[in-house]
């Protein structure tokens, strides 16, 4: 690590990482509303239109960045953005996540047919699959996993032409989720209470038995209680079912988690220039810290700018007033207040990034000014890798 | 508390758009200040000499922040007094806390509570099972709603600080995926009460946005799904309002770079902001933003017309130049007052 400086931080350079055939997955995390999709998109076409392969994972696009990209449904599967410029040698494959069918798809991988049909029926399943809390996070990693293994990356097959995955994260209340939830779903999968769920065969060995079989007699009473006797039937057999998967979901779990360990990798952290999108950005820049995870920088999305920044909000407005006072130029009096309001903004945003800095000082960031329009075509996308470049 | 003289103006007279409601569920997408109206709710709901329950179930400690209190703890702490003797009270709600309470409530487990937690069947319950989590959720507002002391309702409102917009209608129904899983016992009863008062009309489902593409797009799409699953909608709250000083006409010609160059230098002059000739950059940059803040006026009125369609009632808070401080909340109460969101 470098030793901090109290300057100004680096500017984060994203055409120098996506140029560099070294990075293979670069994974674009924050808390909601903060402009990951859009960011996630413009950097993956950024790069494909500067000549690297790309296939971008998008969770949740706004209807008409979706439509921008040509995804007009969500159906897991990559599908070429048209439109991409192919000067450079580079293409874009883009895809929506659809949490139900990876699911699927994975308990189809790790399950006979007959066990797969029969997980599938458990009422369970559905509430599972799409609602479980994690879920999303979860799939969003095996999805990474799936597309890296066909990559032409190393680690990957090479039956893809990728050679570089670009991720969007799931909307989740924190960024920190991401990281979390898989390895919570694989430690309750591992979990005393499953095993308990699955019946006394399965608690363990015998002395783990003659100790816990009074609490399982007792638990599965309460249970039974609580929820009727029929719900807890169908969770034991939904609980049995995955049984013979657990082994593959925590084993990939485990190597994606190593997979964004490794050089190549890099994250990205987006933000907005507010208080609690900047207060979230901070835990996360310490927790991939702590992970040994490689961060990139910061990007600051929708951040106000002026032409005028000599001009401060207190004199503009001072000079508004004397002219209203006056009673002379309207126009120009009207034109200073609002000078003075984008000034006010300007200043605050700045004052809470600078705290981000004063935390991370070694943390390089580029801004992104504030648009008067979302971006909906390519063309607004193109505009946006501009500002990261 | 600053509150001398920000008065909420609820005299007795006062008509709010939602009399009869117990329960303000409030939503948005991430980023259009749900917290700080849910707050600025609970204010303007008990000012009046009433007594309003703030609930968030995000473990994010958002109200803890904006109040400027210490972290919550798992309990009902006051919080902020409206002037005429209101109190908000506030609760961040814990999953873990919440299905501990609600055993021994139920159940009066004692000892069998602490083997759950020792076998991992807390954690099962409220970090993984589907849903439950919510339903823990959801039961301690519940509970909150009907609580009753010597049969006079403990709080005159509720306002949750909901999840976002995006998952509001599968956490709110929540309870009817239970009733669908669990066909009989407590757990089932329970998850039907809960339906019974969410889709009443004690309850009202807010949704807060900024005039802007993406977030009018959720509302839209968080309004239709509600409807769909009969959870009651109440008003669309346009938060961070921004005035539109520009009169129309100038509004127009700032949009076609058409503003009038050489009367703005003059007046800069005026203003004695720049010298004889000179100044030409200020103007440049001034019109510049003019015309950017006429593109932004145009979107704002595009997206209110497309939110106007809802046919749900609208109600528009102001952009807090300084900031949202304690200051800022009694400021966007009284705005929900006068506009009889409350």
């Amino acid at each position: 690590m470098s030793p901090p400086r109290a300057a100004a931080p680096d500017r984060l350079s994203l055409d120098a990482l996506i140029d560099d055939p070294g990075t293979s997955i670069i994974v674009c995390c924050g808390s909601g509303g903060v402009g990951k999709t859009t960011t996630a998109a413009a950097l993956a076409l950024r790069a494909a239109e500067r000549g690297r392969r790309v296939v971008v994972l998008t969770i949740d696009p706004a209807r008409r960045l979706a439509q921008a990209m040509g995804l007009r449904e969500l159906d897991n599967t990559p599908r070429t953005v048209k439109g991409v410029g192919r000067k450079a040698g580079g293409s874009l494959d883009a895809m929506m996540l659809d949490m139900k069918r990876t699911f699927d798809e994975v308990v189809e991988a790790h399950a006979t047919p007959e066990k797969a049909a029969q997980i599938r029926a458990n009422p369970f399943y559905d509430a599972m699959s799409s609602s479980f809390s994690g879920t999303s996070e979860y799939m969003a990693m095996e999805k990474l996993g799936q597309l890296r293994a066909q990559a032409s990356v190393p680690g990957g097959t090479g039956d893809r032409d990728w050679d570089l995955i670009v991720v969007d994260t799931p909307p989740s209340r924190s960024a920190l989720d991401f990281l979390d939830a898989p390895r919570r779903l694989s430690s309750f999968l591992d979990g005393r209470f499953i095993r308990l769920l699955m019946g006394p065969a399965k608690a363990g060995g015998r002395a783990y038995l003659r100790v816990f079989s009074s609490a399982v007699g007792g638990i599965t009473g309460l249970m039974t209680k609580l929820l009727g006797a029929q719900v807890l039937k169908d969770v034991q057999a939904f609980v049995a079912a995955l049984d013979t998967m657990f082994g593959g979901f925590r084993d990939r779990a485990e190597q994606t988690y190593t997979t964004l360990q490794a050089d190549g990798t890099a994250f990205i952290v987006v933000a907005a220039p507010d208080p609690d999108a900047l207060r979230e950005a901070s835990y996360f820049v310490e927790r991939l810290s702590s992970e040994a995870m490689p961060l990139a920088g910061l990007v600051l999305n929708r951040v106000q700018t002026t032409p005028l920044a000599t001009l401060g909000a207190e004199r503009s407005a001072a000079a508004a007033e004397q002219l209203d006072e006056d009673g002379e130029h309207p126009l120009t009096a009207v034109l200073l207040r609002l000078h003075a309001d984008r000034m006010r903004r300007v200043v605050r945003e700045q004052a809470v990034a600078a705290r981000f800095t004063a935390a991370h000082p070694t943390v390089p960031v580029v801004r992104v000014p504030a648009r008067a329009q979302d971006v909906h075509d390519l063309v607004g996308l193109r505009g946006i890798g501009e500002d990261l470049a | 508390m600053p509150t001398a003289d920000r008065r909420p103006a609820r005299g007795p007279g006062h008509s709010s758009d939602f009399e009869g409601v117990r329960l303000h569920v409030v939503t948005g997408k991430g980023g259009t200040g749900k917290t700080t109206v849910a707050a600025a709710l609970a204010l303007a709901l008990a000012s009046g000499g009433r007594r309003t329950l703030l609930v968030e179930v995000e473990d994010r400690q958002g109200i803890a922040r904006l109040f400027d209190v210490p972290p919550m703890p798992y309990a009902e702490r006051k919080v902020a007094v409206a002037p005429d003797g209101g109190d908000v009270l506030a609760l961040a709600v814990e999953p873990r806390a919440a299905l501990m309470e609600y055993l021994d409530l139920f159940y009066k487990l004692g000892r069998a509570g602490r083997v759950l937690e020792r076998i991992g069947a807390v954690d099962f319950a409220t970090t993984i099972a589907p849903g439950l989590r919510d339903v823990l959720l959801t039961g301690k507002v519940y509970e909150a709603v009907r609580r009753r002391k010597q049969g006079v309702a403990v709080y005159d409102a509720v306002v949750l600080d909901a999840p976002p917009t995006g998952r509001i209608t599968r956490f709110l129904n929540v309870n009817s995926e239970v009733s669908g899983l669990a066909k009989v016992g407590p757990v089932r009863k329970q998850a039907d009460a809960i339906m019974r008062v969410l889709t009443s009309p004690a309850t009202a489902v807010h949704l807060v946005t900024l005039l802007e593409e993406m977030p009018v797009q959720e509302t839209v799409d968080g309004v239709a799904s509600l409807t769909a699953a009969g959870l009651p909608v109440g008003g669309v709250i346009v938060n961070q309002v921004r005035d539109e000083l520009l009169p129309g006409p100038a509004l127009t010609a700032a949009g076609k770079g058409a503003l009038d160059a050489d009367g703005v230098r003059q007046g800069l002059a005026a203003a004695r902001l720049v010298r004889g000739d000179g100044g030409a950059a200020m103007v440049d940059g001034l019109l510049e933003e003019a015309g950017w803040h006429s593109a932004r006026v145009r979107l704002q009125r595009r997206e209110h017309r497309q939110l106007k369609q809802l046919g749900h009632p609208m109600y528009s808070l102001g952009y807090l130049p300084g900031g949202v401080d304690l200051g800022g909340l009694y400021d966007l109460a009284e705005q929900m007052c006068a506009q009889e969101l409350a």
